[in-house]
């Protein structure tokens, strides 16, 4: 087990857990965002740099910081390491570069985008980004391209997280996409025009983080906000057959894996339970689905809140804020 | 007299091919190394000599030799980085071309010290030519018996393959060269965990030297390394390739004892002779495009007035306010007339073209300064682009997985630092600039220009 301390949260974890997972552990704000690492796909994580972090302590035997900020998803946390995320303006001001990168090409096409009210990047520039635009020149353009009959690719909305190729790697026997061409002409695509369709391809949907890869059965039907969404089962001989439908009255209108309040499906989906099972009449409904982001889903769905742990938080807040000022105004006393 | 190890013999004629590299004391070190040394002993008189990586890091070679993982039980690999492209840079090209046994020779030692017996050079892609130069020395070598199954009877083996690249500044990029290698895209991996020490190629430990370290290994070995670190100021020992570049009278490759003052390098008639044309000098890149741009005042004094030499600790000197890297030892030397907005465009362009893509900053931060360089350049800059400029390097600098980001970055932020004036000069005159040359028809006079409002 290692020590460590997040934003002055102690907390043990076991060894190799990487900074991010015990950031979990922990939860609430301190949290870093995360757009690639995705638990459940092993390699994934390192490239989007969202989740940059800042060691302060290295370990109990080498007290000394690391030079640079480090990707919390993808370094393992060492006996006495001390990690600032939300304390650290560098860190932050890390974060709002890295925002500003992923928006620079992206069309902010959210109006007409599928993904909307469920996008990791518009809850991420919502949080890090900045009101306007300093980029002024023309953005990179791809036309969107059906890749089979059930998917929907927007090159333009891509931020080159890797989970997709991630997911044909990992879960289905044969990958036909990749990525070709480097630098900001890297683009996901299957070189010659291919269909992928296979038996889990459409969890690369699920995975996405932003709306490049959206489900074509269920484009422009709803803003997801006005669906009902419910937890479902039925006996499936390919997947666990546990899923989201995203219903309006009877009509299921879209069918997904179910995602954790970090947005990453645990148990994945076939293509038969996400595609022809579009009737109410299929699935065995378990209940209504709790939305657990801070995203428009949730508006509207009320919820009971748990008010002795928020008090518990707040108070704890108070006193971490506390202890800095103390610390920051002796420190100036003594120098 | 100066001292000469690499390229003593590079103008004996047929130095290229094994009879003649025999005759000239070629291979003997191997002959000692094998012999009479046990391969702990082979990497002591390394780490003896001082020697630090000449691909750019400047890491001591010996301590990186000690790192290899040999307890694992996996095969060690031995991986010769040539995928040599950084702008300014061009020794090693010419170590490949014209001496490439010294590199086979380097790579035994190397081999039998971390017992490797498969050792990889990955060549950059457009170096077609050297290919069949390497493969014949390779057979030569091989059929005199220094590679191939039980090397002089002592029952070491070793096989070295040459790996031509798809021609990717990033696969220089140790991890990166690792991937290409094993035959994936050329994206640097995560350290942790893939140090490459510990995993490497196929995830077993690897050795990734740069060709001029590897090719100075045998001169270590027949000189030991005590004498050896006799050459040179410090912690800089030996000599080091430099490929000097730019507007000087002498350009080439010149091999200098570490610890030459960097004014009688540019000036001497031994080595750059000076600034052409009888111009004066205005910047230097001291060690490839990558490293900070240094004016004229800077490079030859540091900021304390003393004299800078050629080392890595006295070009380093100051930091990045006041000081620069000896990197790869690419000298490109820059007179009066140069336009520093045009020359950093034409390195971040390189920077765009080169970047994987892999992680944001870089993908798209690469993209968005050679933009609005271009801009500035093209007679179309504005006030605030300066700082934007400044500010995007910054959010690229140290958020990167591989340090092609900050090879990007640096550039740019130390050209702002130095000369700022030639971007001001830029937006304020954008009729002026949109000739190419307009620094030659009026070179800019720091200060006179600039009359405030």
């Amino acid at each position: 087990m290692a020590k460590i301390t997040i934003d002055g949260i102690e907390a043990e974890v076991p060894d190799g857990t990487t900074i991010l997972n015990a950031a979990r552990q922990i939860g609430g704000a301190i949290v870093p965002p995360a757009m690639c690492y995705y638990t459940s796909l092993k390699e994934s994580g390192g490239k989007c740099r969202v989740c940059l972090v800042r060691v302060a302590q290295a370990s109990a035997r080498d007290p000394r910081p690391l030079p640079k900020l480090v990707a919390s998803c993808s370094t393992p946390v060492q006996d006495g390491m001390i990690i600032e995320n939300i304390t650290s303006p560098d860190v932050l001001e890390a974060r709002k570069g890295v925002v500003e990168f992923l928006l620079i090409n992206h069309p902010l096409d959210c109006p007409i985008c599928d993904q909307a009210g469920e996008c990791d990047l518009q809850d991420l520039s919502y949080a890090h980004g900045l009101a306007t635009t300093r980029y002024e020149e023309e953005r990179r353009t791809f036309e969107p391209i059906d890749i089979g009959d059930k998917i929907k690719l927007h090159m333009t909305r891509c931020i080159l997280c890797y989970r997709c190729t991630y997911v044909a790697d990992q879960l289905t026997n044969e990958r036909r996409h990749g990525v070709l061409n480097r630098g900001d002409r890297a683009e996901i695509g299957t070189y010659i025009q291919k269909a992928i369709d296979n038996e889990f391809s459409g969890n690369m949907i699920d995975v996405c983080p932003v709306g490049a890869l959206t489900d074509r059965t269920f484009r422009f039907k709803s803003r997801v906000w006005f669906t009902r969404p419910l937890d479902a089962h039925r006996n499936c001989d390919k997947c666990c057959g546990k899923v989201v439908l995203w219903t309006k009255g009877e009509e299921v209108l879209r069918v997904t894996g179910r995602k954790d309040r970090y947005g990453e499906v645990h148990e994945f989906i076939c293509n038969e339970c996400r595609f022809e099972h579009k009737n109410l009449s299929d699935w065995v409904v378990e209940g209504p689905r709790r939305i657990d982001r801070h995203s428009v889903i949730s508006q509207n769905h009320y919820e009971k809140i748990n008010l002795v742990a928020l008090k518990k938080e707040i108070e704890r807040q108070i006193e971490f804020q506390k202890g800095k000022a103390n610390g920051n105004s002796s420190n100036a006393r003594t120098a | 007299m100066r001292r000469q190890l690499l390229l003593k013999d590079i103008n004996v004629p047929g130095i290229q091919f094994y009879d003649v590299y025999r005759r000239q004391g070629g291979y003997t070190a191997v002959e000692k190394a094998l012999r009479q040394m046990s391969p702990e002993q082979v990497t002591e008189e390394v780490k003896l000599s001082g020697l630090r990586g000449r691909g750019g890091a400047g890491f001591p070679t010996g301590l990186k030799w000690t790192f290899i993982d040999r307890k694992s039980g996996k095969p060690v690999y031995l991986v010769c980085n040539a995928d040599e492209s950084e702008p300014g840079t061009f020794k090693d090209r010419y170590l490949l071309e014209h001496i490439p046994h010294l590199l086979i020779e380097g790579m035994i030692l190397a081999s039998y010290a971390i017992g490797a017996n498969t050792a990889y050079i990955y060549m950059r892609g457009e170096f077609r030519w050297i290919f069949p130069i390497l493969e014949r020395a390779i057979e030569e070598a091989r059929s005199a018996g220094f590679l191939g199954n039980n090397i002089l009877g002592t029952g070491f083996s070793l096989e070295i393959y040459v790996h031509p690249g798809g021609g990717a500044y990033i696969c220089g990029e140790e991890t990166a060269l690792l991937e290409s290698l094993e035959g994936k895209r050329g994206n640097p991996r995560l350290k942790p965990p893939y140090f490459p020490a510990v995993m490497g190629l196929y995830h077993c430990p690897t050795l990734v030297n740069n060709v001029e370290t590897l090719a100075t290994v045998p001169s270590i070995i027949t000189m030991g390394g005590v004498e050896y670190a006799r050459i040179g100021v410090g912690k800089s020992t030996g000599t080091k390739l430099i490929s000097a570049s730019g507007h000087i009278n002498k350009p080439g490759v010149y091999e200098i004892e570490l610890g030459l003052p960097v004014e009688e390098f540019i000036y001497s008639d031994e080595y750059c002779g000076g600034i052409w044309k009888g111009r004066k000098l205005k910047a230097v890149v001291a060690g490839g495009s990558s490293v900070p741009i240094l004016p004229a005042d800077l490079i030859l004094k540091t900021a304390k007035g003393e004299p800078r030499l050629m080392t890595y600790e006295s070009l380093a000197e100051g930091g990045f306010q006041t000081g620069t890297m000896l990197g790869s030892g690419g000298f490109i030397v820059m007179d009066e007339t140069t336009c520093i907005v045009r020359n950093l465009w034409n390195f971040t362009r390189f920077y765009h073209h080169e970047s994987c893509g892999q992680c944001s900053p870089c993908r798209e931060g690469t993209g968005w300064m050679e933009k609005v360089l271009h801009r500035i350049e093209h007679g179309e800059g504005r006030p605030h682009d300066i700082d934007l400029l400044d500010d995007v390097a910054k959010k690229i600098e140290g958020k990167t997985i591989c340090p092609l980001g900050d090879a990007a970055a640096w550039p740019v932020s130390s050209a702002i630092r130095h000369f700022r004036e030639d971007f001001e000069y830029h937006i304020k005159y954008p009729e002026k600039v949109k000739n190419p040359k307009h620094f030659e028809i009026e070179p800019l006079v720091p200060r006179r220009h600039l009359e405030t409002a």
